[in-house]
């Protein structure tokens, strides 16, 4: 219990300061949340759904945890913790020290003409460990496109440990994207936990450019007939970076289609972890599951583990599940060296040809454009200011 | 159609081999300590190392807890409930082996339809019957021994060929393994041991047919099998148990050393009772089986058909260090009532050139839970390796489980590995061929189960193969409409 004791000792002594500067209906949540976090503390490398990231590890430097003034007449939000897994020890460390709660409120049946776009800037002269919090509630028969941007700006080390919560109502769309594009000292924690109605078409997609050290949680739970939820993942690691996607989808009820599709792509000693779940529980009939995960080890000492799961309680359905983890095809590099281009170049499009069909699925033009850019520069190893940003320069 | 008619009559029958055998036999008092660890290795006559082995395995396995990350739901066992030792042959000798086989184990044996009796040569197999902790016969010794081959019980081994046992017992399966294989390191009873010398091709099948029948006991086999280089053999190996209220535990290690350019193929129809529709009784498999393709080019493949047990735990696996060598897994798990099964393999892949195939067809029915789980692990060394892996699963009813937990851990950039899997029920469309064509529904359900399983049930030794497609369709019986 080394790790925990920094923070346990944290919450103590600031208590009354954190209690003093936010709103009254987040404090209500966080003594519990701090005896559950004192009690399970880290979960530990054999809990099965943290086989591949240390935790305890991660959060064991000492960081500096902001709790200035925030504004605590915020919109009491009745939802706020009600859907995440407050038993997590992650998500309780998150409840503890969450400020405010970012949150997008889609009202009955609104569509918002722009999507929203969330961009989080990391910036600091210490070491510091940020708690976000995002609530993500779309009222029946809305649509929203949501796009969330983790970035740093100053090279320093932080951790950030997010908690998201998505309610999506009866006959909702929503397509939610993530971009982490950060640097080798960055460590980030997403727990993310969807809440899906009858009627409902959700989409997320998550993709990772640049990072140090990124586990992405991401539990759905689909409670309405007739849903569809799409989770893609897209990765490009190199040097020393970790990137753990575990994913959960929990059909409940009968008549809903999942299908995720995760692709890696893994250079020097980067490590890539995808635990992906799939729960089908009695009575979920008719229900159809895709779960793809397929990789590229570039070189030898990277390191990718998978774990495609199914857990089927029902007898009417249709799952499959597939990974593959290979490198490139020595045909097809020695067809484009026939041809004059460069080895280098060949790797390149290979690579990116691997990649883009993670991308190709966003509906979203414009932001497809863009990423298809930020891909390929990602990969051209000139990705480190971000385009039309100037706090960088 | 004489095969439905045959079918009936073993479905009415339930397990067919869920008699008891009345026979007199020494069975040690319940419950384990040192003692009794030394009082088994003094009933066997063993050397001074081999009781070292034995106690430092029970030292180890007293500092152990019982795993509980399998997909299932063990009842408690209580280890001190448990005898260690059974001994169904003790009445007719004192030295070791009987001369003359007790007469209604002899009855058991044929009952099963073991051919024990040379004069069932046709049979072309070798038989070693093991009942409850000790090896009653083992048929046409004489006729391998002329071209070196060694098939006896280990226990024998352990006294003729005290170098070979040495040398290999525990070198696949460390007694720190894990929970269950530290245990039977302490108390295994009987089991076979094979050696095949270098550049022998094994004339016929060797065979294991192991049958726990003493009540409140446990069964705690153990087999080696050595195939030096060139050599190859073919092993079956069968088993069952009485039918009883309470759950009895069988917990095995099966190591398997393969030599440059040899094979091995190790066929299992494991039908141990699998307790009654409500759940209740039947056997607890929690077994540990391991080859190591030592040299190069060698090759081993598992074949498994599970249809019995209450619970099976299992994964047999192969560690792939010889460059160039190759390792199948072909498994067919059955799943009806109450039963779970949470078996699958590993493949460790530590050579150049080495390749795997996983082919697993999972069926559940009744209120029955039946996981896959298998890891594929490519060393660092282990360049241009390959695996291909495929999991299906068949659910027959809307109450059972159909799971699948695959691992995969690359280490190498030039390895490729595969993995696929897909549930499903029987189609509607093909029960309504099968039915316009006057097949009943049963019936259909058989022929396309079968049809399911036929990849792997090809890869079984033809008599085995028969069999095992019986047991499917009678393990199924019930489970339709």
């Amino acid at each position: 219990m080394m790790s925990e004791k920094q923070y346990i000792e944290f919450y103590q002594e600031e208590r009354g300061e954190i209690f003093a500067h936010s709103p009254q209906w987040m404090n209500a949540h966080r003594d519990e949340a701090f005896r559950t976090f004192s009690a399970a503390g880290f979960p530990s490398r054999k809990a099965e759904r943290y086989r591949y990231t240390d935790v305890a590890k991660d959060f064991a430097p000492n960081y500096g945890i902001n709790t200035a003034q925030r504004p605590t007449d915020a919109p009491e939000q009745t939802l706020y913790n009600t859907i995440a897994d407050s038993s997590d020890a992650l998500v309780a460390l998150n409840t503890m020290f969450a400020m405010e709660c970012q949150t997008v409120h889609v009202g009955r049946g609104e569509h918002p003409q722009h999507p929203i776009q969330i961009v989080n800037t990391l910036r600091g002269e210490h070491p510091e460990m940020v708690c976000r919090r995002i609530l993500i509630v779309l009222e029946e028969n809305a649509e929203a496109d949501i796009i969330i941007i983790d970035r740093a700006a100053s090279k320093q080390r932080f951790l950030t440990n997010q908690v998201v919560e998505v309610q999506c109502g009866d006959g909702s769309h929503l397509n939610l994207y993530e971009i982490e594009e950060t640097h080798l000292l960055c460590t980030r924690y997403s727990n993310m936990f969807m809440r899906v109605g009858a009627n409902c078409s959700v989409h997320h997609t998550s993709l990772t450019l640049f990072n140090g050290h990124t586990r992405n949680r991401c539990d759905v739970q689909l409670k309405g007939e007739h849903s569809e939820v799409v989770l893609n993942g897209c990765v490009i690691a190199d040097k020393m970076q970790h990137v753990d996607n575990n994913t959960v989808i929990d059909h409940q009820v009968a008549h809903c289609d999942s299908r995720q599709l995760y692709k890696y792509v893994l250079d020097d000693s980067a490590v890539g972890a995808f635990a992906g779940r799939i729960l089908v529980r009695p009575g979920a009939q008719h229900t159809t599951s895709q779960e793809t995960n397929a990789n590229l080890c570039a070189t030898r000492t990277a390191r990718m583990y998978t774990q495609p799961m199914l857990e089927i309680y029902a007898d009417d359905v249709k799952c499959s599940h597939g990974s593959t983890v290979g490198q490139m095809n020595e045909d097809a590099l020695f067809y484009m060296r026939q041809r004059g281009i460069s080895e280098r170049e060949a790797r390149l499009l290979l690579k990116s040809a691997f990649i883009t069909e993670v991308i190709e699925h966003i509906p979203l033009s414009s932001l497809r454009d863009r990423l298809l850019i930020l891909v390929d520069r990602r990969l051209k190893g000139e990705l480190s200011k971000c385009e039309g940003c100037k706090m960088c320069e | 159609m004489a095969e439905n008619a045959f079918l009936k009559e073993v479905a009415e029958k339930k397990y067919a081999y869920g008699f008891e055998t009345q026979v007199e036999t020494e069975i040690l008092d319940k419950g384990l300590s040192e003692d009794v660890v030394r009082m088994i290795s003094e009933k066997k006559g063993e050397p001074e190392w081999l009781l070292n082995f034995r106690l430092e395995a029970y030292r180890y396995w007293q500092t152990q807890e019982q795993p509980s990350w399998g997909h299932l739901t063990l009842p408690d066992i209580d280890y001190q409930a448990i005898s260690y030792y059974a001994d169904p042959t003790k009445k007719a000798a004192d030295d070791g082996k009987p001369k003359e086989i007790d007469p209604e184990l002899m009855k058991t044996f044929d009952k099963l339809g073991i051919p024990l009796e040379e004069r069932m040569a046709l049979s072309g197999t070798a038989v070693d019957a093991v009942m409850d902790s000790v090896s009653v016969k083992t048929t046409f010794r004489d006729k391998l021994a002329e071209q070196g081959i060694i098939f006896c019980s280990i226990s024998e081994a352990v006294k003729q060929h005290p170098d070979l046992v040495r040398e290999y017992l525990g070198s696949v399966v460390p007694y720190r393994d894990n929970y269950f294989a530290a245990l039977n390191s302490a108390v295994f009873s009987d089991g076979s041991f094979v050696y095949i010398p270098k550049g022998v091709r094994c004339p016929m099948e060797l065979s294991t047919y192991f049958r726990i029948n003493a009540r409140g006991t446990g069964q705690f086999e153990r087999t080696l099998i050595v195939c030096d280089d060139d050599a190859y053999v073919s092993y079956l190996e069968g088993c069952t148990a009485p039918m009883r209220d309470e759950n009895q535990l069988h917990a095995a290690i099966v190591e398997i050393v393969v030599g440059a350019r040899a094979e091995v193929k190790y066929s299992t129809v494991q039908n141990w009772y699998p307790g009654d529709a409500e759940g209740k009784g039947g056997v607890l498999n929690l077994v540990t089986k391991r080859g190591l393709l030592r040299g190069d080019d060698s090759r081993l493949s598992w074949t498994q058909v599970e249809t019995g047990s209450a619970v099976t735990w299992k994964y047999p696996s192969c560690v792939l260090q010889g460059n160039r060598s190759q390792a199948e897994f072909y498994s067919v798990a059955v799943t009806n009532n109450f039963q779970q099964a949470d078996t699958g393999t590993k493949m460790i892949h530590l050579g150049r050139d080495t390749r795997s195939t996983i082919i697993s067809k999972g069926i559940s029915a009744g209120r029955s839970q039946n996981s896959y789980r298998g890891l594929v692990k490519v060393g660092k060394n282990a360049d241009r390796a390959r695996n291909y892996s495929s999991c299906d699963s068949l659910l027959l009813g809307s109450k059972c489980g159909a799971h699948t937990f695959p691992y995969m851990d690359v280490q190498n950039d030039s390895a490729v590995v595969e993995h696929e899997a897909t549930t499903s029920k029987i189609s509607e469309d093909q029960l309504f061929y099968c039915n316009q064509r006057g097949i009943s529904t049963e019936d259909a359900v058989g022929l396309i189960v079968n049809g399911y399983a036929k990849d792997v049930l090809n890869k079984l030794p033809m008599e085995f193969a028969v069999e095992a497609q019986k047991l499917l369709n009678v393990s199924l019986e019930g489970a339709v409409g």
